[in-house]
């Protein structure tokens, strides 16, 4: 303490110091979300992933050309034909407008990207910036080494990357941003107590709601938090400034979005956050009582307002569960109740429950997206309690709906995953702090240098190997991470020395001390840990979450292959068909179909009318010739199928097929499940029923197959089909792509000879025989 | 009993008044703006309850509009007020141009839902 101005004068340079190098650390965090997921545009090559990426492409498209106006009132009639779609009142617009915008500005600026690329990598771009929202989010929790740890682990989780890898152009890319942002805001507003930071967060708010329908988790899990708060007795007046606007705000900007309308104060979703709208009113006037009454006549108020208040809440509760009774949609809906209860979907909605990511994780899921950090979240907990502020709890109850949604589906995994990065963040930043503390403290002794003159000069020592650090990282990229941690734990420790007065923090300090030995050896097993980690997030993104599922390889002793058998059909169908000829297939690939073939689908992944799917399904898997009656009542001209037997493709629709059988016999009771299984078991060999092996599907799947090696040997379900030489009546082949991965089929026109001429006025009149006339009319409903 | 309670009542009202004479005049000014856009929230609602809902968009505007003018007013107020301890280091210019900005943008946004 021998010059307090100088003293002064070097903080405030480390301070700004600190600044540079966290905004440079910062920076760096952005290029790496950025590149490490670019894998994928280097390992195959720019091009959209999967399902649901091609539609959003093809929206982007339809924006980019026709313009916004045109882009609301858009009714698609190149799918769920001849029902139709319309597009601009169904889809979350937010991640379409985000990039229809961005290409706009390049545009504007003379860079002539295409909008693909700019689909590609708005992605990559996204993370980068919710790498950005959680170093914010955690410095507002728990300071800026926290922060930019959080930030580092985010930028490469690798449940975050499966869904933002360059190219996986969908919802969840923009929206994960936008979900940390919002929260972000929501603790910036709770500790300022700012109209302008509640303003900007019910943008943010707004714009998480244009962007996914996990919006819902939002509005949920703040009302949630602030009850809490109001349970635990820290109710503030920053808390109502916080709560009380994002709500009227919410709904209101809610309300703007197409798809959610009405539904914003219509459906069960948003009721808790009313509920505590008028909760925390209550609360507040009861503190702004408290405030101008004196302590006795505020008990005398209180026996009198809890008498009439206990009233007027019953009251409110019945006129509540009221509205809940008589809202249009009954409450609930689908997809939220198979949150609340994991075995709701697969009892009511086999079409929610066939998809892969509605299924409830495993355990070694959890390992493979988050890793290491499923075991630095209780740490961060704990670190968290101490001490609990309103900011801290919001994040652990962050991270305690989290986890139990993301253990009721899969894709939710997505939303713990930045929870448990925030907390291993600041369990990391703690464990760095308290080591390198003691650490610092007792080589300090070791130099036997006075302890006063020996922490300014152990503050600047640390800034130098902060530099040399940096210019590690500059060379090494991949040990990045690993090497800067210590080097921020220590800038974070050095505002906390300035911060403090110094006889307290010295106090704090002598108590933190662990032996020097324990203290290097600790830090030396966490930073293997996180280099583990980090070899873990650089191995899935490379190798796990990078294939675009829209292009396969495989490697062989003989070197890599290429199937590329989708965009062969996809192309095939686009130069060999009509323009308006309907194509059927499962709704997987419906998607695909609109986008790359540029034909009419009958079903597509959007899912919205289950009857229309359950048709395609009971067509799929009847015999031939009720397959061909379906068809052709839906104007189907081709037939596509998805084949993986010949090279192993586990996920081809013989695999799908119970999913269609279930969902078929769902709305159609003449399709029944046990007839496809023979004792329970689903197989395609000698012992499968003969339902199973006069099903379209199986037929369409398996036309021809037996000359390829003789045998007719499938390789996905590792038998020899049962059904090897047969024929197709209403059906033939169109076309059959490289490796047998797509199969085209044309559906035959109807017969022209005499016989069938005499049948066909009355097959136009009654489509099916008297017995089944029940079934066709329910079966088509429109003709 | 009955007596006692009323007689509580009643000084409770003369205290809580007395009280509140002491509340500087800008606040007051707010009660006032916030009192009058609950009252016109609950016509809203009387109305909507006599004449029906049908122009929802309409009703909702026109409700969340009050009551968000009464939120962002009770906002001001509770950042203004000299006695809250928590917003020392405010200066009212700040709460009262952070209070216009939000009025804008609720306005904006309800006139754009108004349809």
């Amino acid at each position: 303490m021998a010059s307090p101005p100088d003293l002064k004068s070097g903080a405030t340079l480390r301070n700004a110091f600190g600044g540079v190098l966290a905004l440079f650390i910062i920076f760096l965090i952005g290029v790496l979300a950025f590149s490490i997921r670019l894998f994928s545009v280097i390992k195959y090559e720019s091009v959209i992933h999967e399902f649901d990426p091609y539609f959003n492409y093809r929206v982007t498209q339809f924006l980019t050309k026709n313009g916004i106006y045109e882009f609301w009132n858009w009714f698609d009639d190149r799918t769920w034909y001849p029902l139709g779609r319309v597009i601009g009142g169904t889809v979350y617009p937010g991640l379409t407008l985000t990039a229809g915008t961005m290409w706009w500005i390049l545009n504007s600026l003379n860079i002539p990207l295409s909008v693909k690329t700019v689909c590609v990598f708005t992605a990559p771009i996204f993370s980068a910036a919710a790498a950005w929202a959680t170093y914010l989010l955690t410095k507002e929790v728990r300071g800026t080494g926290a922060g930019l740890t959080a930030a580092i682990l985010l930028a490469i989780v690798p449940s975050y990357m499966s869904r933002s890898v360059a190219g996986s152009y969908d919802n969840e890319a923009v929206a994960i941003f936008a979900l940390i942002f919002t929260f972000f805001l929501y603790i910036k507003t709770l500790n300022t107590g700012s109209l302008f930071y509640a303003t900007l967060n019910a943008l943010s708010y707004f714009y998480m709601v244009c962007s996914w329908g996990g919006y819902t988790f939002i509005i949920n899990l703040i009302p949630m938090h602030v009850l809490l708060c109001i349970v635990m007795g820290r109710y503030s007046s920053r808390l109502y400034i916080a709560y009380a606007p994002l709500v009227v705000f919410g709904t209101l900007l809610a309300a703007l979005v197409p798809v959610v309308g009405f539904n914003a104060v219509m459906t069960s979703e948003h009721f808790a956050s009313f509920l505590v709208f008028i909760i925390i009113h209550v609360v507040a006037f009861v503190s702004f009582i408290r405030g101008i009454l004196s302590p006795k006549m505020f008990k005398v108020a209180i026996t009198l307002v809890l008498t009439v208040g206990i009233a007027v809440c019953v009251g409110a509760i019945a006129i509540l569960v009221a509205l809940v009774a008589s809202s249009p949609t009954k409450g609930w809906s689908g997809r939220s109740l198979s949150l609340l209860d994991p075995t709701y979907a697969s009892k009511y909605i086999p079409i929610i429950a066939s998809v892969s990511e509605h299924q409830p994780p495993t355990w070694p899921s959890y390992f493979m997206d988050i890793n290491v950090l499923a075991f630095l979240v209780p740490a961060g907990i704990i670190a968290c309690f101490l001490p609990l502020s309103d900011a801290s709890s919001f994040v652990v109850l962050y991270l305690v709906t989290s986890v139990y949604f993301s253990g009721v589906m899969v894709r939710l995994m997505l939303v713990l995953a930045p929870a448990a990065c925030i907390m291993s963040g600041i369990a990391l930043s703690e464990a760095f702090d308290v080591l390198t503390q003691s650490v610092k403290l007792q080589l300090t002794k070791l130099l036997e240098t006075p302890p006063n003159a020996g922490d300014t000069k152990d503050g600047s020592s640390t800034v130098q190997s902060d530099v040399v650090e940096e210019d590690n990282k500059m060379i090494d990229n991949k040990t990045e991470f690993v090497k800067e941690r210590p080097s921020k734990k220590s800038r974070k420790k050095d505002k906390e020395i300035v911060e403090k007065t110094r006889s307290k923090s010295r106090n704090q300090k002598r108590l933190m001390i662990l032996p020097l030995e324990a203290s290097s050896v600790a830090i030396l097993l966490i930073v293997v840990l996180i280099s583990l980690y980090v070899i873990h997030c650089v191995w899935a993104a490379a190798e796990a979450y990078s294939a675009p599922s829209i292009v396969l390889t495989s490697r062989s002793q003989d070197g890599l292959h290429v199937f590329d058998d989708f965009r062969e059909a996809y192309s095939w169908l686009r130069h060999n068909t009509e323009v308006d000829d309907k194509v059927a297939s499962w709704w997987d690939y419906g998607y695909q179909t609109t986008a790359m073939a540029n034909r009419t689908v009958i079903v597509d992944n959007n899912t919205w009318n289950n009857t229309h799917i359950a048709t395609v399904g009971t067509a799929m898997s009847s015999p031939e010739k009720p397959a061909w009656e379906i068809f052709n009542s839906l104007d189907v001209k081709y037939v596509l199928v998805v084949f993986g037997g010949l090279v192993g493709y586990p996920s081809d629709d013989i695999n799908k097929f119970l999913w269609m059988v279930r969902i078929g016999g769902g709305v159609f009771p003449h399709i029944k499940e046990p007839d496809y299984l023979r004792d329970g078991q689903y197989r395609i060999d000698a012992q499968a029923t003969p339902t199973m092996l006069n099903s379209l599907m199986y037929k369409l799947s398996y036309y021809r197959f037996v000359e390829t090696d003789g045998k007719g040997f499938d390789r996905v379900r590792k038998t020899e089909i049962g059904k090897k030489h047969f024929k197709l009546s209403h059906f033939e082949e169109v076309f059959t792509t490289h490796h047998w991965m797509v199969r085209i089929y044309k559906l035959k026109p109807p017969k022209n000879r005499m016989k069938e001429k005499l049948k066909k006025p009355k097959m136009t009149s009654k489509p099916l025989s008297g017995t089944r006339r029940d079934e066709s009319a329910k079966r088509n409903p429109w003709q | 009993m009955a007596k006692s309670s009323s007689t509580d009542a009643v000084t409770l009202i003369r205290s809580l008044r007395s009280a509140y004479a002491a509340t500087p005049t800008n606040l007051k000014i707010i009660d006032l703006y916030v009192v009058f856009a609950i009252a016109t929230a609950l016509i809203q609602v009387v109305y909507m309850g006599i004449v029906g809902s049908f122009p929802f968009n309409s009703f909702l505007s026109g409700l969340l509009s009050c009551v968000g003018t009464a939120v962002l007013a009770v906002c001001l107020r509770i950042q203004v007020n000299k006695e809250n301890k928590e917003f020392k280091d405010l200066a009212p210019e700040r709460a009262f141009a952070d209070f216009v900005l939000c009025n804008l943008v609720l306005h904006l946004v309800i006139m754009n839902f108004l349809g």
